[in-house]
């Protein structure tokens, strides 16, 4: 399986992504944002960090940096996309996936392990897991409130394209289990296709047990799956 | 020609940072019934026909200067 990781000015997650898709055995690439083709892959990740310094609004440069182009072309046509933190907001920005991350609702940058659970186990990314397992996942963002129209919020619920949300050791989810603010604690989500996933959680901070845990292995087992 | 372009967060759309400046407000005893933060740009173009311009600006702002989910923006002539 081959990936490949767009790396912005600003990335700051996209070697601690590559690291953990070679442990998985990705044969993985990294792709300069000023490259106008992508390699031959599989799987496109947009890692976590501050690209454009966040100039503007989360995204907003990068989501019109000449490599995307190519990376919506690739979606359109089924590669697997998949978007972390600001590689998220980023996807909301080409408007790869609709909604938007605003900034958190208690104003502060929250970097902390979360409980998230899986709403859809039945995805490329998400076929390892067990529907509604409890997982513990970093996040790290100031720009994580998950926010849409109603419209796409019912499209979300109705054709089960919620990836994960936030909720407690239990697996419950309320304001209690809410960090950031997000609508229905949305933490995750997919396109109607189910081929691009945008999260907010880190799972390539999750693959390794002498750092943290290894919550996060199983998304990319799934799509090598 | 300039323009400026003044960009706000939708009504329905929470606003914290704003929130807490009407809050500041308040506290050091400045009463205001609502405040809402939002963004500013001065645009200069060198095109000379004012509904080219203002063409170009609105495209401006809807490819990337503003997220129309989330933000409403207001363009005027300086």
């Amino acid at each position: 399986m081959r990936s490949s990781v767009i790396v912005f000015p600003g990335s700051n997650c996209d070697r601690d992504i590559a690291v953990a898709l070679e442990k998985m055995e990705f044969k993985n690439q990294m792709v300069w944002h000023k490259e106008t083709k992508l390699p031959k892959t599989d799987l496109i990740v947009l890692p976590g960090g501050f690209s454009y310094g966040d100039y503007l609004r989360s995204g907003a440069i990068a989501g019109k940096s000449l490599i995307i182009d190519e990376v919506i072309k690739a979606a359109n046509g089924g590669c697997l996309v998949l978007g972390i933190c600001n590689g998220f907001q980023i996807l909301t920005e080409t408007g790869l996936l609709k909604g938007t991350l605003l900034r958190n609702k208690e104003l502060k940058f929250i970097n902390k392990d979360v409980q998230i659970k899986v709403m859809n186990n039945k995805t490329k990314f998400s076929n390892k897991y067990k529907k509604d397992e409890v997982l513990k996942i970093n996040i790290a963002h100031n720009e994580g409130n998950f926010f849409t129209n109603d419209y796409h919020l019912n499209q979300l619920n109705k054709e089960n394209l919620i990836a994960f949300k936030y909720c407690d050791e239990k697996g419950t989810t309320n304001d209690f289990s809410n960090p950031n603010g997000s609508m229905e604690n949305i933490a995750g989500i997919y396109n109607a296709k189910k081929n691009i996933l945008g999260m907010m959680p880190h799972p390539e901070r999750m693959v390794d047990k002498l750092i943290s845990n290894t919550d996060g292995s199983n998304l990319f087992k799934s799509i090598l799956n | 020609m300039k323009y400026s372009i003044t960009v706000t967060l939708k009504k329905d759309v929470l606003d914290p940072q704003g929130k807490v400046v009407q809050d500041t407000l308040k506290n050091i005893g400045l009463n205001l019934k609502n405040i809402r933060q939002g963004k500013y740009f001065e645009i200069e173009v060198n095109e000379k026909d004012q509904a080219i311009a203002e063409k170009n600006i609105d495209e401006m702002c809807k490819k990337l200067l503003v997220n129309l989910i989330i933000e409403d923006y207001k363009i005027n002539k300086l």
